[in-house]
């Protein structure tokens, strides 16, 4: 068995729903970063984390997702980095309950690399520095989660691999007519088989879609690179009320979709945008009634 | 003499520095910058933006391309300039505030300059009194706010309420676009086009101003 699966006791692991959403409930305003928070509020970041580890999520996140410095840079709050992201390993990893592991959450830069936009010394330094910061704060696992570039996840991959800690990298398959590629084009094959040669412990694609596309990814992430499989879709695609995003995809109609994907080789469950905890309680019963029937 | 099918060939596969090379071939040749612009590099954007819409490409193959106009473009501005070319007209675009991403944003921004527009970049998180001032003191005649997120969409809607009650909203036409963005929307809040992709942004922007 992998050394990632080895942390979990058995079968599908159901890992956590959205946290940017869950802030904004407890009045995060548009724009500010969450990952602040970690600093100038961590009762809400604990209570989050709190609320997933009681809804039965086996894997918490941390809310580092913005923690890149280079992304940190655009809020003014670069040199915050290191302080940021190692509370934030700390807030999910105090939460976290017998059983249940923090795998820390890394997003993207925001930037192009291609266009020359930024260099890939400040792409490694920037992954280098949050990746050694959560480490430092007790995350269990690395995960780079919303990647559209090959590129720039595999700088992100070499750039952690250091501190030793397994790692998963997810990619966002929101374009093109079947939503089977990333914004830059990258199929899952491309990705499968650039993350394989780069060494991670697990494969995944998260966000950009509702569940009923994420199957057919799952499979081909599968075959394409031999890997455990982290999936973690949206709850359907917002509708517009009021001129407010509204995601009005159910719980339930959420789980629906948990033998698919099983059935599609996922390892990991959980849910990206638009959902809760009460979507991670939805999942952990479809995966109960899944396996007693 | 330059090799304008080159030039096409270069902005088409996204080849800056044979894009720039040859630009400066034409110009040493005086070449009309106009002529090399609508004749040569418009109908190669074209062409991307064909690609893009029928999947062959995606987003890094139209920074690319749009990276090699920018190249050649910088070099034929002057020379616009000094023969008093007119521009298609002028657009401020930006990020709505509380929005920080920007790649959507600044494809738009270069299709656009590719396509004779002066634009007004006002970059991210851009509050809608920035925008209001780019039509007053810059003459914009087009408001392109751009989101990516569901949650900073009501942005464009607060942007244009603004432009209302600062009266500028009947002098200018807003384009609205950013992944979550639809028609409906658009609509909604009152926008006057809503562009689906960024080369639709830049022919809806052609459009209001009277360019087919």
């Amino acid at each position: 068995m992998s050394r990632l699966l080895s942390l979990f006791s058995s079968g599908l692991v159901i890992t956590d729903g959205a946290w940017g959403t869950e802030f904004q409930k407890r009045g995060l305003a548009i724009g500010e970063p969450a990952d602040v928070w970690n600093l100038t509020r961590p009762a809400d970041v604990e209570a989050v984390a709190r609320s997933y580890v009681e809804a039965g999520s086996r894997v918490i996140l941390t809310n580092t997702f913005r923690g890149n410095p280079v992304a940190l840079s655009a809020h003014g709050q670069g040199d915050r980095a290191v302080a940021i992201n190692r509370r934030g390993a700390e807030l999910s990893k105090q939460q976290s309950a017998a059983g249940v592991r923090v795998f820390a959450s890394l997003g993207p830069t925001g930037k192009v690399m291609a266009t020359g936009e930024i260099d890939e010394q400040r792409v490694t330094d920037g992954f280098r520095i949050q990746a050694e910061a959560l480490a430092d704060g007790g995350a269990d696992v690395l995960l780079f989660e919303t990647f559209s570039d090959v590129e720039e996840a595999r700088l992100a991959v070499q750039a952690a691999k250091p501190t030793g800690l397994p790692i998963i990298v997810s990619f966002a398959f929101d374009s093109g007519r079947n939503k089977d590629r990333t914004m830059m084009g990258v199929t899952p094959e491309t990705a499968a088989r650039a993350m394989v040669e780069e060494g991670v412990d697990a494969i995944g694609a998260n966000c950009g879609a509702g569940p009923e596309s994420f199957a057919q990814i799952c499979r081909r992430l599968k075959d394409a690179s031999g890997l455990p499989v982290w999936i973690k879709p949206n709850a359907g695609m917002p509708s517009l009320e009021a001129g407010q995003a509204v995601y009005t995809m159910t719980a339930d109609t959420f789980a629906s979709h948990l033998p698919a994907l099983i059935e599609a080789g996922a390892s990991f469950l959980g849910g990206c945008c638009g959902t809760s905890p009460e979507f991670v309680c939805a999942l952990v019963r479809a995966a109960a009634s899944c396996v007693s029937s | 003499m330059a090799d304008l099918q080159k030039l096409y060939d270069a902005v088409l596969n996204g080849d800056a520095k044979t894009a720039v090379a040859v630009t400066r071939e034409a110009i040493a040749e005086n070449i009309d910058p106009l002529q090399l612009i609508s004749g040569t590099m418009v109908p190669a954007m074209d062409e991307v933006g064909k690609r893009y819409e029928e999947e062959e490409y995606f987003v890094s193959e139209l920074l690319l391309s749009a990276r090699a106009m920018k190249g050649s473009l910088e070099l034929l501005r002057p020379l616009l300039a000094e023969r008093g070319a007119k521009p298609t007209g002028t657009v401020a675009i930006g990020t709505v505030k509380g929005d920080l991403h920007d790649i959507g944003k600044n494809l738009v921004a270069s299709l656009l300059e590719g396509g004779g527009f002066e634009v007004i970049d006002l970059g991210a998180d851009v509050p809608p009194e920035k925008f209001i001032e780019a039509v007053r003191e810059k003459g914009a005649q087009i408001v392109c706010p751009s989101a990516l997120l569901t949650v900073t969409m009501p942005s464009m809607k607060t942007t244009i309420e603004a432009l209302n009650r600062a009266g500028v909203r009947e002098q200018v036409r807003v384009l609205v676009g950013g992944a979550p963005a639809t028609q409906q929307y658009a609509d909604d809040i009152g926008a006057d086009g809503y562009g689906e992709s960024a080369s639709n942004a830049v022919a809806m922007a052609r459009r209001m101003c009277g360019v087919k």
